[in-house]
C-alpha cells in the first residue's frame, strides 16, 4: 500500500486519473448519450430516411432507393458497372491507376459489350458513366446520356413507345438541388420499378 | 468544368464567409480569458459535474509542461482503452455477429489513428470493429481526439494573446469545452440534416432484400448519421461504412454531399477568425482565413478542373467525357453520378486540406494530376484550413516562419504578433516543419525497395509510388484518406503507418506547445509603422509562398517520380 | 563646437576609401580560404560542413571510379568535385574577404604600434623615450609633426592636425586640441601639423586598437542571437534537403532509373541554402566593420543586431537636436525705446561676455541692427569703461562708464538691479519675459542707469536653434517606426517647444539621471527596445539599462564601460545612424536568405529532369529551359550555385542598400528584389552557364 501511495503521488498521478476519468464521462456522453438521442429524433421525425429509404414491391423489400443494385436483362435500364456487384454488405471501387491496363482493357471490354447490347455503332461514343466504376460500387444513378442510350432497347424489349420510356426517363431524373448542387442522375431501381409497373397493369 | 459546377463553388465560399466569422466569434468565448460564454445556463451545470467527477480544478491554469503532459496522459489512457477494446472485443457484449478481436497489429494501427485523429482505416470495413467498438471507442474518439486538437490551439493562442504570463490555461477544460459547447451541438444538427437526406441512423442489423432481378441484396443499418456528423466536424475522416461518404447510406444526395463538405471545413476555418479575436487584432484572424481560402481554393480548382478534364486515355477507347446538359462528363471512374467531377474534386481538395480523410470519391482512381493535388495538399502539412485546431496551429507555425525569413528583411528581429521569434522558437519550429516530412520521406523510401511492402500495391509504375506516397503523406499528416488501392493492413504498414501518425501527431502538438510556452512569457512590442505588417495581402501572399516552396522544395523529387511523371506520360 | 549637423557620417564619405577588393586584401583572403578547409572551421557552419562532406566524397568517389568510366564520365565527376571544392573556397573567401578588410587596418597599426616609441614627459618637464607598449594611464607624451601618437589618451597641450586614416579609413585630417569635445586622440593616429602633449587614458593592452584588432579578428567572436536563430533555419532547411536527396535514391530505384552518387550530391550541395551558409558570417563581420569605419566601436556583434531593433531612441537635447548654444534670435524693446537703441545696449554689454551667448548678441546686434564700431562706452572710445563680467551673484553682465551703466542678465536679476539704482520696472518686461520663456527661448533682460535714471530698456531673445535637417531625419525615424524622446534640463515648457520644432515624438523634461533610467525602464515594460546616448558618470546606469548605450569617448571611463558601443567622434547624432547600421546588417541577412531559397525552384527544373529524362523521358517536360544535356544542366546548376556566392560578396559586405521606409514597403521593395529576383535570377544564370558549356563542346 505504502509504495502504492509513492507512485500516485508522481507526476503522472493527476493526468492519469483525470485522463480515465474524463475518457469515461465523454464515452457516456458521446457514445451512448449522444447516438441515442440523435437515433431517438430521427426515427420520430425522419423515419423513412433513418432506415435507409426503403424500397417495398407487394410488401416485400426489393432495395433502397439509395442503394443501386445489378441489372442485367435487357428489359431493364442498366446500373453502372460496379467493382462489389453492388453487394450492400461490401462497398468499394476498383481503386486502379487511370493508366492502369488492366483497367483500361475492362473499359475498353466494357464498351464494346455496351454497344453491343444496346445497339449502337462500333464506333459510337459511350457515356463515361457506363463503363466506369463508381466509388462505391453502389451508386443509384446513371447520366441522363446514359439512359437515353439505353431507352430504344428497353422500349422496344418492353413493347412500349420509346416516347414513354424517354418520359419515365425524365420523371426519374433528379435535377440539380437549387439549380447548381450536384449532376443530374437517373434512379435505375425507381425507374425499373415503374417500368415493371407499367408493364403490370397493361 | 459546367457551370453549375463553378456555382457550387462560389456558393459554398460565400456560405463559409458568412457562417465561419460567426462560430469564430462563439469558438473565440468558448476558449476566451472572459468569464462569460454564451450557452452558459446549459453548459455549466454539465461542465462542473464533469470537473466534480475527474476531481479537475477548472481554475487552476497549466504551464505548458503540464498542459503537455495532461494532454499525453489522455492520449495514452485513451489510446491503451481503444487497443484493450478491440483486443476483447471477442469476449465482450454488443458483438451480434460474432466478430473476432481484433489482430494486435491492426489493432495497434486502429487504436493510433483514432487517438491522433487521423482515422486511417487499416481495417476491413464494417466487417471487423463490434458494435461496442465502435459506439465505445471509435466514435468517442472522433469527439475527443477532435476536443485535443482543438485545446492545443486555444493553448497556442493564448501563449500568443497573453504578455509575461506563464500558464496557457487548463486542459482538461479545453478538452471539456470544446467536446461539449461546439463539437456536440454542431454534430447534433448535422446529423439530423442528413439524416433528412437519406443517411441511416437506426439500431438495425441487416435488412434482406430481394432486388428486382431476384437476387439477394443486404441493406445495411446502424447509426450512422451521428457518427459521420462528427466524423466531418472533427476532421476525423473515419467512415462508418468501408467506402466512406461515397456510400449513399453516408452521403445519399447532393444536398447531404453540399452539407457534409462544409461540415468539413468550417470549424477549421472558423478558428481563424477565433483566432483574430483571441489575440484582439482580428485582422490577423482576416488574414489568416484568407491565406486557408486562397489555397484551398487554388487547390480544389485545381481538382475539380482536372477531374472534370477526364482521362486522355478513355478518349482513344471511345468513351465520351465531354460535359453535356445530360452528363456531368470528366473522369468518373471511382465517382458517383450524383456528384460528379466537380463535387468530387472540390471534397477532394477539402478532404486532403483538413486532415479530415473522408472521401466521396476514390482517390486512388483519380487522374494523376487530381491524386497528385491532393497528395500536395496534404504534403503542405494540413494548413488549408487543416484538422480542427491542429491546421490553425500548423499555420501560425508558418507564418512564424515566414516572419523569421522575411521579417529581417525589414530590418528587425523577427516578431509575430510583437513577439520576437528567436533561437529559442526557431527551434521549435524547424522540429515541427522537420517531423512530418521526415517520417513520411523515410518510410516512403523503405517501402518503395522493400519487397513485403511492395506487395501491397495494387498497380505499379509511378502510380504505385503515388500510392505508397500517399499513403505516408496521409499518415503523417493525420489525414486519413487513401489510395485506397494500397493494402495497408500488413504488419509492415500497421506499424510504419502507426509510427508516423504518432509522430504527425505529438513531434507536431509538442513543439507546438513548447512554442506557446515560450511565447507566452514574452512581452509584445506594440505594434508601429517598422513592424512588419502581418495582416496585409503581401504578407499572406508571403505565407503561401513558404508553405508553397517549403512542401515544393521537400517533395519536388519524389512526387516528380509518382504523379508528375504519371500526367506528364498521360 | 565641433558637432555641425553637417558632421554625419552620411555627408562624409559612406564608406572609406579603400576598395571593396583592395588587392593585398584579396590576396590575404586567397590564402585564408584555403587555410579555412580545415574541419574544425567548417563545422562551426552546418551548411558548408555538408558541402565539405560532399566534395570529400565526390573526390573520392572520382579517384575510385576513373578507372571504369567513360572520359566523358570521367571529365563530368571531374568538374562537378572541382566546383563543389570552389564552393567550399568561395565561402572561405568571402568570409576572409570581411575579416581582412578590419585585419588589413589591424595589421598596419600592430605593426606600427610596436614600433612607435613614445616621448614620455617627466614630472620636472624633461622627456624620456620609452616604447609605447609600456604606457599607462596618466603618462603624458608629447608628439609633433610627423609623429604616431603612442596611445589612446587626451590632448591637455596644444592643437594639432592628426591623420587618424589608419583606424577610420577617412583620409581628410581632423582637428585634435585641448579641452573640449576633441581633445580626444587615438593610438596609431598620426600627428600632421604643430604638436601636443598628450595624457594617456587606456590601460595597455585595453587601448581601443587592442579591441578593434581583438573583433574585426574574430577572435572572441561570438554568433549573434540572431545568427543563432539564422544557423537554426539554415541548419533545419539543411537536415530536410538531405532527406529529400537521401530518399530520392529509393524512389529512382523503385523507378528504375538509379542515381550517381555524384550527381545526388550535386543536386544536394545545389539545394542546401549554401548561398546564405556561405556569406552568413562575412555579413556579419561586415557590419561591426561599418560600425568601426563609422568611428564606433561595438563590444559585441550582439549590440550591432539590437540596434536594428531599437524602438524608442533617448536623445540628448543639447548638442544632438539643437546646435548647443543659445543664440540671440530678437530684440525686443520695453515701451518708449527704439529696438537699435536696445541693440546698442545689448551689444555694449555683452562685449564683456566671453559665452557662446554672448557672442551670438553681439553678432546679432551687428548684422541685424548695423552696429559697428561702438566703443565699450558707446559715446566713443574712452579709456574710463570698466567691464563688469558674468558673476554667479549677480547673474548679469556689462559695462561701467563714467556714470553710464549696463546691464544684461536673468530678468529677475536685472529687475533688482533697476530698483536699486532707483529706476521703475514697466510691467511690459515680465509679459515679454514670460512670453519668450513660453515659446522656449530664454530671456535676458538689458538696463542702464544714464544719468542717474535707471530703466529698463528691453530683452534679448535667446533661443536653442535646432539643427538643420533634424525634423525630416526625425520623420524618417517615425516612418521606420522609431519614437524619438528628447532629454533636456530645462524646464517642460522650453523643452516642449524646442520639441515641436524639431519634430520630436516625446519630452523628457527637467531630466536627471534618475529620470533617464526610469524613462528606460518604462519603455522596455512596454516592450520597447531602447538606445540613448551619455558620456557622465551618472549616465552609466541608464546606459547600462538601455538596450543599446552609445558612450561618448570622450566621456567618463565609467560611461564607456557601461554602455555596449563607443562614440569615437563623441557625436550623438550618430546615434541614428547606428540604428540604421543595424537595421542594415538584418536586412542583408534576410535578404540573402530569401535569395538563396527562391535559387532552389529553379535548380530543381535544372536537375531532376536531367536525372531522370533518360529513364522517364516524360520527365523532359520539365527541362524548361531547354539546357543541352543532362551532364550540362546538372553543371550549370552546380557551377551557378558556386558563382553567385562570389557574386554577393559585395553585397554581403557592402550591405544591401538601406531606406528609410516603412516596414511594409520595406518588405514589398525587399521581396520583389530578392525573392522575386531569386526565383527568376538562377534560370537566366543557368541557361547562360549551360550555353557556355556547350559551346565551349564539353558536353
Amino acid at each position: 500500500m505504502r509504495r502504492l501511495s509513492i507512485r500516485l503521488n508522481g507526476p503522472w498521478t493527476g493526468p492519469l486519473t483525470a485522463a480515465v476519468g474524463m475518457l469515461l464521462v465523454f464515452t457516456l456522453i458521446t457514445g451512448v448519450v449522444y447516438p441515442l438521442a440523435v437515433t431517438g429524433v430521427a426515427q420520430v421525425a425522419f423515419n423513412d430516411q433513418a432506415n435507409g429509404s426503403l424500397l417495398e414491391r407487394d410488401g416485400e423489400v426489393v432495395g433502397s432507393r439509395w442503394m443501386g443494385q445489378p441489372f442485367t436483362s435487357v428489359e431493364y435500364f442498366h446500373s453502372r458497372p460496379s467493382a462489389v456487384e453492388y453487394d450492400g454488405s461490401a462497398s468499394g471501387g476498383h481503386n486502379l491507376g487511370p493508366t492502369n491496363p488492366v483497367l483500361l482493357d475492362e473499359i475498353d471490354r466494357l464498351a464494346g459489350e455496351y454497344r453491343q447490347v444496346n445497339g449502337l455503332a462500333a464506333d459510337a461514343d459511350v457515356p463515361v458513366d457506363a463503363v466506369t466504376a463508381s466509388a462505391s460500387g453502389l451508386d443509384p444513378h446513371i447520366s441522363v446520356a446514359n439512359a437515353v442510350l439505353q431507352a430504344d432497347r428497353v422500349a422496344v424489349e418492353r413493347g412500349v413507345p420509346v416516347d414513354e420510356v424517354l418520359r419515365l426517363v425524365d420523371e426519374h431524373t433528379s435535377g440539380r438541388t437549387l439549380g447548381f448542387l450536384g449532376e443530374r442522375g437517373v434512379n435505375v431501381l425507381e425507374l425499373n420499378l415503374t417500368l415493371d409497373g407499367l408493364s403490370s397493369r397493361s | 468544368m459546367s457551370g453549375a459546377g463553378w456555382v457550387q463553388f462560389v456558393v459554398l465560399i460565400i456560405v463559409l464567409l458568412v457562417t465561419a466569422p460567426l462560430l469564430g466569434r462563439y469558438i473565440a468565448r468558448v476558449y476566451g480569458d472572459e468569464k462569460k460564454a454564451p450557452g452558459d445556463r446549459v453548459f455549466l451545470p454539465v461542465e462542473r459535474l464533469i470537473y466534480r467527477i475527474c476531481r479537475v480544478d477548472p481554475e487552476r491554469e497549466q504551464r505548458w509542461t503540464r498542459y503537455a503532459l495532461s494532454l499525453i496522459g489522455f492520449s495514452l489512457v485513451s489510446f491503451l482503452a481503444l487497443f484493450g477494446l478491440q483486443r476483447l472485443q471477442g469476449s465482450l457484449p454488443l458483438n451480434p455477429v460474432e466478430l473476432p478481436s481484433v489482430a494486435p497489429n491492426v489493432a495497434f494501427n486502429v487504436a493510433v489513428s483514432f487517438t491522433t485523429n487521423t482515422n486511417w482505416q487499416a481495417y476491413g470495413g464494417e466487417s471487423t470493429m463490434s458494435h461496442l467498438t465502435q459506439m465505445g471507442g471509435l466514435a468517442v474518439q472522433n469527439f475527443v481526439s477532435a476536443a485535443v486538437g482543438m485545446a492545443v490551439m486555444a493553448a497556442l493562442i493564448r501563449g500568443l494573446a497573453r504578455r509575461r504570463a506563464s500558464t496557457l490555461g487548463n486542459f482538461w477544460v479545453d478538452l471539456t469545452r470544446g467536446t461539449v459547447r461546439i463539437l456536440l451541438p454542431l454534430s447534433f444538427l448535422v446529423a439530423l440534416v442528413l439524416i433528412s437526406q437519406g443517411v441511416i441512423q437506426n439500431f438495425n442489423g441487416h435488412t434482406v432484400a430481394t432486388t428486382v432481378e431476384g437476387a439477394r441484396q443486404l441493406i445495411p443499418g446502424g447509426p450512422g448519421a451521428s457518427q459521420i456528423a462528427i466524423k466531418q466536424l472533427g476532421t476525423n475522416g473515419g467512415g462508418f461504412f468501408d467506402m466512406n461518404s461515397a456510400h449513399p447510406f453516408e452521403n445519399s444526395t447532393v444536398v447531404s454531399n453540399f452539407v457534409e463538405t462544409w461540415a468539413i471545413l468550417i470549424i477549421p476555418f472558423a478558428m481563424a477568425f477565433a483566432f483574430g479575436r483571441m489575440v484582439g487584432d482580428r485582422r490577423q484572424g482576416r488574414a489568416v482565413f484568407g491565406i486557408m481560402l486562397a489555397v484551398w481554393g487554388a487547390m480544389s480548382i485545381g481538382a475539380m478542373l482536372t477531374e472534370s478534364g477526364g482521362n486522355p486515355r478513355l478518349d482513344d477507347l471511345g468513351v465520351s467525357q465531354t460535359i453535356t446538359e445530360d452528363q456531368s462528363g470528366g473522369y468518373l471512374e471511382g465517382k458517383e453520378v450524383r456528384f460528379g467531377p466537380a463535387a468530387s474534386g472540390l471534397w477532394a481538395a477539402s478532404t486532403t486540406g483538413t486532415s479530415n480523410g473522408s472521401v466521396n470519391s476514390m482517390h486512388d482512381s483519380a487522374t494523376p494530376l487530381g491524386g497528385g493535388l491532393a497528395m500536395a495538399h496534404m504534403m503542405f502539412g494540413e494548413v488549408s484550413p487543416g484538422g480542427v485546431g491542429v491546421g490553425l496551429n500548423g499555420l501560425l507555425i508558418m507564418a512564424i516562419l515566414a516572419v523569421f525569413i522575411a521579417g529581417l528583411m525589414v530590418g528587425r528581429t523577427p516578431e509575430y504578433l510583437g513577439k520576437k521569434i528567436q533561437a529559442a522558437e526557431m527551434k521549435l519550429v524547424m522540429l515541427y516543419v522537420l517531423a512530418m516530412p521526415a517520417v513520411l520521406l523515410t518510410f516512403a523510401a523503405i517501402s518503395a525497395v522493400y519487397g513485403n511492402a511492395l506487395g501491397s500495391l495494387n498497380n505499379d509504375g509511378p502510380h504505385g509510388l503515388s500510392e505508397i506516397l500517399y499513403g505516408f503523406a496521409s499518415a503523417a499528416n493525420n489525414n486519413g484518406s487513401a489510395f485506397a488501392g494500397l493494402d495497408s493492413s500488413t504488419t509492415w504498414y500497421t506499424t510504419t503507418q502507426g509510427i508516423a501518425m504518432l509522430v504527425g501527431r505529438f513531434l507536431l502538438i509538442i513543439p507546438v506547445l513548447a512554442l506557446a510556452g515560450s511565447m507566452v512569457r514574452k512581452e509584445r512590442v506594440p505594434a508601429s509603422p517598422g513592424t512588419m505588417p502581418t495582416h496585409t495581402p503581401l504578407f499572406g501572399g508571403l505565407v503561401v509562398g513558404v508553405v508553397v516552396i517549403v512542401a515544393g522544395l521537400t517533395f519536388f523529387p519524389a512526387l516528380a517520380l509518382g504523379p508528375i511523371v504519371e500526367h506528364l506520360s498521360l | 563646437m565641433n558637432r555641425s549637423a553637417g558632421s554625419s557620417a552620411r555627408d562624409r564619405h559612406p564608406l572609406p576609401k579603400r576598395s571593396l577588393f583592395d588587392p593585398r586584401i584579396v590576396r590575404g583572403a586567397l590564402v585564408e580560404a584555403v587555410k579555412k578547409l580545415h574541419p574544425r572551421v567548417q563545422a562551426r557552419n552546418p551548411v558548408m560542413f555538408v558541402v565539405l562532406v560532399g566534395s570529400v566524397v565526390t573526390t573520392v568517389l572520382f579517384i575510385v571510379d576513373a578507372g571504369g568510366n567513360t572520359a566523358a564520365e570521367n571529365v563530368f565527376a571531374a568538374l562537378v568535385t572541382l566546383f563543389l571544392w570552389f564552393t567550399v573556397l568561395f565561402a572561405n573567401f568571402a568570409e576572409a574577404m570581411a575579416e581582412g578588410r578590419g585585419k588589413a587596418q589591424a595589421d598596419t597599426l600592430r605593426k606600427t604600434r610596436a614600433e612607435t616609441m613614445a616621448l614620455r614627459r617627466r614630472p620636472d618637464g624633461t622627456v624620456e623615450k620609452v616604447p609605447a607598449t609600456q604606457l599607462t594611464v596618466g603618462d603624458e607624451c608629447v608628439v609633433a609633426a610627423g609623429e604616431i601618437i603612442p596611445g589612446d589618451g587626451d590632448v591637455i597641450e596644444g592643437v594639432a592636425s592628426v591623420d587618424e586614416s589608419a583606424i577610420t579609413g577617412e583620409s581628410a585630417p581632423v582637428i585634435r586640441e585641448s579641452g573640449g569635445d576633441r581633445s580626444a586622440v587615438t593610438g596609431g593616429t598620426r600627428v600632421l601639423s604643430d604638436v601636443i602633449v598628450v595624457r594617456i587614458t587606456a590601460r595597455p593592452g585595453e587601448t581601443f586598437l587592442d579591441r578593434m584588432i581583438a573583433l574585426v579578428e574574430g577572435a572572441e567572436r561570438k554568433k549573434t542571437p540572431n545568427e543563432i536563430a539564422l544557423n537554426i533555419l539554415l541548419s533545419g532547411l539543411t537536415i530536410i534537403f538531405l532527406l529529400a536527396v537521401v530518399t530520392l535514391q529509393p524512389f529512382a530505384f523503385y523507378s528504375g532509373a538509379q542515381q550517381n552518387v555524384v550527381v545526388l550530391i550535386a543536386l544536394l550541395v545545389c539545394l542546401i541554402p549554401t548561398t546564405i551558409g556561405a556569406l552568413l558570417s562575412a555579413i556579419g563581420i561586415a557590419g561591426m566593420d561599418r560600425m568601426v569605419q563609422r568611428n564606433v566601436l561595438a563590444m559585441s556583434g550582439r549590440a550591432v543586431e539590437a540596434s536594428g531593433d531599437v524602438t524608442t531612441l533617448l536623445l540628448d537635447k543639447t548638442g544632438t537636436i539643437t546646435l548647443g548654444d543659445r543664440q540671440a534670435a530678437a530684440f525686443v524693446p520695453m515701451p518708449g525705446v527704439s529696438e537699435d537703441r536696445l541693440a546698442i545696449a545689448a551689444y555694449r554689454s555683452s562685449l564683456a561676455d566671453d559665452t557662446p551667448e554672448g557672442r551670438s548678441i553681439v553678432s546679432y546686434a551687428k548684422a541685424h541692427h548695423g552696429v559697428e564700431g561702438h566703443g565699450v562706452n558707446g559715446h566713443g572710445q574712452g579709456d574710463t569703461a570698466v567691464l563688469v563680467p558674468f558673476s554667479a551673484t549677480t547673474r548679469m553682465s556689462g559695462v561701467d562708464d563714467d556714470g553710464y551703466q549696463v546691464r544684461k542678465g536673468a530678468t529677475d536679476a536685472v529687475q533688482r538691479w533697476v530698483k536699486e539704482s532707483g529706476g521703475e520696472v514697466p510691467g511690459a518686461l515680465a509679459d515679454v519675459a514670460e512670453g519668450i520663456a513660453g515659446a522656449g527661448g530664454t530671456p535676458l533682460a538689458v538696463a542702464e542707469v544714464h544719468d542717474g535714471t535707471a530703466r529698463v530698456l528691453g530683452v534679448v531673445h535667446l533661443k536653442d536653434v535646432v539643427k538643420a535637417g533634424m525634423r525630416e531625419r526625425f520623420d524618417q525615424l517615425r516612418a521606420m517606426g522609431i519614437r524619438t524622446v528628447m532629454v533636456t534640463g530645462d524646464n517642460p515648457r522650453t523643452a516642449r517647444a524646442i520639441a515641436d520644432e524639431a519634430g520630436v515624438d516625446d519630452v523628457l523634461a527637467e531630466a536627471t539621471p534618475e529620470d533617464k533610467l526610469a524613462l528606460i525602464r518604462r519603455e522596455q515594460r512596454g516592450g520597447a527596445l531602447v538606445a540613448m546616448t551619455g558620456d557622465g558618470t551618472n549616465d552609466a546606469p541608464a546606459l547600462a539599462q538601455a538596450d543599446v548605450g552609445v558612450a561618448m569617448n570622450t566621456g567618463t571611463q565609467a560611461a564607456k564601460e557601461a554602455g555596449n558601443m563607443v562614440d569615437l567622434d563623441s557625436n550623438p547624432t550618430k546615434l541614428i545612424e547606428v540604428v540604421e547600421i543595424g537595421k542594415q546588417l538584418l536586412i542583408t541577412r534576410g535578404a540573402l536568405t530569401t535569395f538563396s531559397i527562391a535559387n532552389d525552384v529553379a535548380k530543381y527544373f535544372a536537375i531532376i529532369p536531367a536525372m531522370f529524362s533518360g529513364v522517364l523521358p516524360a520527365l523532359d517536360r520539365l527541362n524548361i529551359m531547354g539546357l543541352a544535356s543532362a551532364e550540362s544542366a546538372i553543371l550549370a546548376a552546380v557551377i551557378f550555385n558556386a558563382l553567385v556566392i562570389v557574386a554577393l560578396i559585395p553585397i554581403s559586405l557592402r550591405g544591401v542598400k538601406f531606406r528609410a521606409l516603412t516596414a511594409a514597403t520595406m518588405l514589398r521593395r525587399n521581396l520583389l528584389l530578392y525573392g522575386l529576383g531569386g526565383l527568376v535570377a538562377p534560370f537566366v544564370g543557368i541557361k547562360l552557364i549551360d550555353i557556355a558549356i556547350s559551346a565551349l563542346g564539353v558536353f
